[in-house]
């Protein structure tokens, strides 16, 4: 077959291998750096191995190098399909691929060594942020070109959202990190103060917006319906959730600088904004659970299945979760707490890896001629593994993150405070150990992932699937 | 703001809610030659992939629409831009008012101390216990929880002070702080200078020092050094100047580390509390302080 007849699987095949590889490291970094606040001494006295340093390359990790590989694999897989077409520059998308895992590698080495421009989910110094605009403005004449070679006269919903996903984060990438190179591993932002602050959470509240949410729901408008075997729910559903998401998620980022420096009227706003976004949220959590109708009896037999509703599930969780913390009395008490890190890892855990795990379940015996995963009973096993870690990670972390937040505000007759903050890390010794053991779960599942997945590509048959000609 | 950005500011936040407002009246509308409700649209893609037109479900339009009135009311209240809104709340009132309402009610607590001399308060356990939280709350980052200091911070709970441990002394330190003001003395001295000076300081302490360059270091600290630390190398509490023949090392006392101070010089900080705390609260607190050495 000629390359013009078959869709371009060869990208889509990186991508997910590579999605199952940094998925294991990202979160074994996870897994370290919860080991350190367990055991704060753990690797006492190694710079490049301490907390600070790590942290940020366990979010880059996950986020961006596990998280982004899914996307990448999973938007040149949906948007030739739905558009009838081969993949718009082959040439290209293979430059996303090698490009994309050279930022990651440069990731890999340049945070552990403490270079940093500071910015949380954008700590990576000026040269790798030139390299990511280069990449992401590379994937974007990708996949808007293979939008507009289609063959089908309607762009699919999937498509929306990834293309929302891929437009907005490239705004948000250059905006955000526009700094005045001092040095070639140091640099400084463009903008002063709470300016800078401002649009800091405007990206970072929106790299969850976008990145975790709008990229993720597009694989989830793709990949629920096929293994559903039955219509999206309502059309009407998705046009307003769409726009009605993209539009007010863009206003949410103040409410990660709730009571500082920020005008107050930028606080009211960032807040309103985070509430009028659960419906808008809760819709395609709605299109996606009731897609199922008619078909949940397969929930018994699929695990693949259980893994997708189970991730909207969570998504519905987190987002009503968001919005709620959002409220600034209710951020008085949660902010800086674990609590928020519990919610993070329930959007981040529960929704954006479970959907990526199911989503690459039924995608990677497609994309090496198999019919199904090696062993369905090992992916059972990963969804049981994986969900109880969510859990024990999040409800360790809800509990310790009320605690704190109690601890810190408990006022004695006198007017003094309580507890000194020595004594609610204390308290939160036992809730470490839990996450710890949630996390170390999760990463199992991968772990199980990754040998199900090496036995179901032994041995390709082809698989590069011909283009139906359009009638 | 000037008034353009706060017509901008307006329009967008006004004009988002009532888009999204607009979206969903949009989107309800039924049009000629649709799909019926229940059927599905009749587009297709990737061979299996169809979407039903279903309407929007209505507890779930009424969850949109209850955000939006909150919203609107909300904005109504704590306004937007320029406007203060209804309420006239602002965050900087919203503290001043929460203080003055802590001071109503806790002043009096605070006020009864005043009177009351510093080694009495020592003693009063009531006293020394809000003193306590007030130490756990404002000085413990640096001090410690137990008061016995880090390199670099005094301890508070021994019998050596480098700003004098009397009582009046204490809350004098607490209330104005306290400006540490070693020079760096290696543009003066040369690397040979500071070598031989740490070497005699190491020799005070009765740390291991080289006797030679000890000797040499001698005459360089009685030119140098002793202004402050005294001839004798005992210290000064009016300066601040450590005792260098003890075993109580702020920075380290190995030779090493002695060279580090001679050659960077030290500037050690302790902030002032009295607008932080009041002078009621600082004088609790150093009642607290002095309790640690005086056996409480």
């Amino acid at each position: 077959m000629s390359s013009q007849t078959t869709y371009n699987y060869k990208v889509v095949r990186q991508f997910a291998i590579m999605t199952v590889i940094w998925g294991i490291v990202g979160m074994l970094v996870g897994v370290t750096i919860a080991a350190q606040l367990a055991f704060p001494d753990l690797t006492h006295g190694i710079s490049f191995l301490s907390f600070g340093r790590l942290r940020p390359l366990h979010t880059n990790a996950v986020i961006f190098a596990f998280g982004g590989s899914a996307l990448f694999a999973t938007s040149y897989y949906v948007v030739q399909r739905t558009c009838q077409t081969r993949l718009f520059a082959s040439g290209l998308a293979a430059f996303t691929f090698w490009g994309w895992n050279l930022v990651i590698l440069l990731a890999a080495i340049t945070l552990p060594l403490g270079m940093t421009s500071s910015k949380e989910y954008a700590e990576l110094e000026w040269p790798i942020d030139i390299l990511i605009a280069v990449v992401w403005v590379s994937y974007a004449i990708v996949f808007f070109g293979t939008i507009a070679k289609r063959k089908v006269k309607h762009i699919y919903v999937a498509n929306w959202f990834y293309g929302a996903f891929i437009l907005t984060i490239a705004v948000l990438h250059i905006v955000n990190n526009l700094e005045i190179p001092v040095t070639l591993t140091k640099s400084y932002s463009f903008y002063p103060g709470a300016i800078d602050a401002m649009v800091q959470w405007w990206y970072g509240h929106n790299a969850v917006g976008f990145f975790l949410t709008a990229g993720f729901l597009g694989m989830m408008y793709y990949f629920v319906p096929k293994q559903a075997g039955r219509p999206v729910y309502s059309y009407r559903l998705s046009v307003v959730h769409f726009w009605a998401l993209i539009s007010t998620y863009m206003w949410a980022g103040p409410h990660h600088l709730h009571y500082t420096a920020l005008p107050d009227w930028t606080q009211t706003v960032g807040m309103i904004f985070s509430l009028i976004l659960l419906a808008p949220s809760w819709g395609g959590m709605i299109n996606g659970m009731m897609t199922l109708s008619g078909a949940w009896h397969k929930l018994r037999t699929d695990p693949i299945l259980k893994f997708l509703i189970v991730s909207l599930s969570f998504y519905g969780m987190s987002t009503f979760e968001g919005p709620m913390m959002a409220i600034k009395t209710v951020n008085a008490l949660s902010h800086y707490t674990d609590w928020t890190v519990g919610h993070v890892h329930s959007g981040a855990l529960g929704w954006v890896a479970m959907v990526s795990i199911g989503s690459l379940y039924a995608l990677i015996p497609h994309l090496f001629g198999k019919k199904h995963m090696y062993s369905m009973a090992l992916v059972e096993a990963h969804f049981w593994i994986a969900t109880i870690g969510v859990v024990l990670y999040i409800a360790a972390m809800w509990i310790s993150g009320v605690m704190q937040g109690l601890m810190w505000r408990a006022v004695n007759a006198d007017g003094t405070l309580t507890y000194s903050f020595i004594e609610s890390v204390e308290r939160t010794y036992p809730f470490y150990y839990v996450r710890l053991i949630g996390g170390i779960l999760f990463l199992s599942g991968m772990l199980l992932m990754l040998f199900n997945v090496m036995k179901t590509i032994k041995n390709p048959a082809p698989a590069d699937d011909a283009i139906p000609q359009a009638a | 703001m000037s008034s353009f950005w706060n017509a901008w500011i307006w329009a967008l936040t006004v004009g988002n809610i009532l888009a999204c407002w607009w979206l969903i009246r949009w989107t309800m509308k039924n049009r000629a030659g649709e799909a019926a409700s229940g059927d599905v649209t009749g587009h297709v893609w990737d061979g299996t992939l169809e979407e039903y037109n279903n309407p929007l479900p209505r507890w779930w339009l009424w969850l949109f629409y209850g955000t939006m009135l909150f919203a609107a009311a909300y904005l109504a209240i704590y306004g937007v831009g320029n406007w203060k809104g209804l309420s006239n709340w602002s965050e900087t009132g919203a503290y001043d008012a929460e203080m003055a309402k802590a001071e109503a009610e806790y002043g009096p607590v605070f006020a009864k101390y005043a009177k009351t001399p510093i080694p009495a308060l020592a003693t009063d356990p009531e006293a020394v216990k809000t003193g306590r939280h007030l130490f756990l709350t404002y000085c413990m980052q640096c001090h410690g929880s137990d008061a016995q200091g880090a390199r670099g911070f005094p301890n508070l709970a021994d019998k050596d002070w480098l700003w004098g441990g009397t009582p009046e002394k204490i809350e004098e330190t607490i209330l104005n702080g306290r400006q540490a003001a070693m020079p760096s003395w290696k543009p003066i001295l040369g690397e040979d200078g500071v070598d031989k000076a740490a070497n005699y300081v190491a020799s005070l302490a009765g740390h291991k020092a080289d006797p030679a360059k000890a000797e040499e270091g001698k005459k360089i600290f009685q030119t140098n050094c002793a202004a402050c630390h005294g001839m004798d190398g005992k210290g000064n509490p009016m300066l601040g100047a450590p005792n260098l023949t003890d075993k109580t090392w702020l920075y380290g006392g190995t030779l090493r580390t002695i060279k580090k101070t001679i050659a960077g010089g030290r500037t050690g900080k302790m902030p002032a509390h009295k607008d932080l705390l009041g002078k009621d609260k600082v004088h609790v607190l150093a009642g607290y302080v002095y309790s640690l050495s005086h056996g409480g």
